[in-house]
């Protein structure tokens, strides 16, 4: 048992697991703190197989980003949860059956057909360059801004797109707000709103 | 870099497993978009995953580079599935999956 062994078990156990509670949590929001820790896991896993800059990426977009955003969603609706949960045993059959029946089918084509070698013998494009020579990070950038760079720009179009997207999905005017008119601020004159009076000794205003 | 003892059987047994959880969490949970989400999500993990393993063990860096593209799309997909939920719960006050079948038309 080398150190790797070790650290991948303790790395995969973790991730199933909490990847078993993310689905069976009660509270939706434990399942996102689950979710969290599972991609902090998988990042563990990805640091381990020397894919640095992935892992980090990972933790950086699903972990700052994705799984925030869940959590602000989860937290911000008020939904009765419990409501939801209802006829999550009568499912439980025939979801058992169907991950059995999938997991089992995976698993053996990973254990017997892939494992015993690379899948035919196509060109290799991009081969890794060693790590003592080139870091993984400047290696993906060498290819992503080079060949791959009208994907990436694609890429960033579909943020773009869903960026917007969200923001008018989500954008409503509310009748009866008062908001802030600046221009109307900057309208006002002194004679318009200041008034200087005498005041009798005693009289009041 | 190698894979070490752990081979790349291991790596895609553990993406078989996590992608299985992720299915079978669709089906738990047929109410709660929420939870339905971030199985989607968990799928495309054990994709990444899958990704990553074969990119090391080919020696291709290919695989890393689709990884990100995955994880853009992903990101995206989040974005505007919680949109289209968060505004579908102020219209109906509920996120229950079966009532969305009346937005025909």
């Amino acid at each position: 048992m080398t150190l790797t062994t070790i650290a991948f078990y303790a790395f995969a156990i973790v991730l199933l697991a909490s990847a078993v509670r993310v689905i069976t949590a009660k509270n939706p929001v434990h399942s996102v703190l689950f979710l969290i820790l599972a991609f902090f896991n998988a990042a563990g896993l990805f640091v381990l197989i020397g894919a640095e800059f992935v892992a980090m990426i990972l933790v950086i977009v699903y972990v700052g980003a994705v799984a925030v955003l869940f959590l602000f969603v989860v937290m911000m609706l008020d939904i009765n949860f419990q409501e939801l949960r209802q006829g999550f045993m009568q499912y439980m059959p025939v979801g058992l059956v169907v991950g059995a029946i999938l997991a089992v089918e995976l698993v053996f084509l990973a254990v017997t057909q892939l494992a015993g070698g690379p899948v035919g013998g196509q060109a290799n494009n991009a081969p890794i360059p060693p790590v003592d020579q080139v870091t993984n990070t400047e290696a993906i950038g060498q290819i992503l801004y080079t060949d791959y760079v009208y994907a990436f720009q694609v890429s960033g179009l579909i943020l773009l797109v869903a960026m917007i997207g969200a923001i008018v999905l989500t954008l409503r005017s509310r009748p009866g707000v008062r908001r802030q008119q600046i221009g109307q601020q900057l309208d006002r004159k002194r004679a318009e709103v200041v008034q200087v009076r005498k005041v009798p000794t005693r009289g009041g205003v | 870099m190698e894979l070490g003892s752990i081979g790349l059987a291991h790596y895609l047994t553990l993406s078989a497993i996590l992608f299985t959880i992720g299915v079978f969490g669709i089906f738990l949970n047929r109410k709660n978009v929420i939870i339905i989400l971030m199985s989607v999500e968990m799928m495309l993990l054990a994709v990444n995953i899958n990704l990553v393993a074969f990119s090391v063990y080919l020696n291709d860096l290919v695989g890393q580079i689709f990884t990100m593209f995955i994880l853009t799309v992903a990101a995206a997909e989040a974005a505007i599935g919680l949109a289209i939920l968060v505004v579908y719960f102020r219209n109906r006050g509920t996120i229950a999956v079966e009532d969305i079948n009346m937005m025909k038309g």
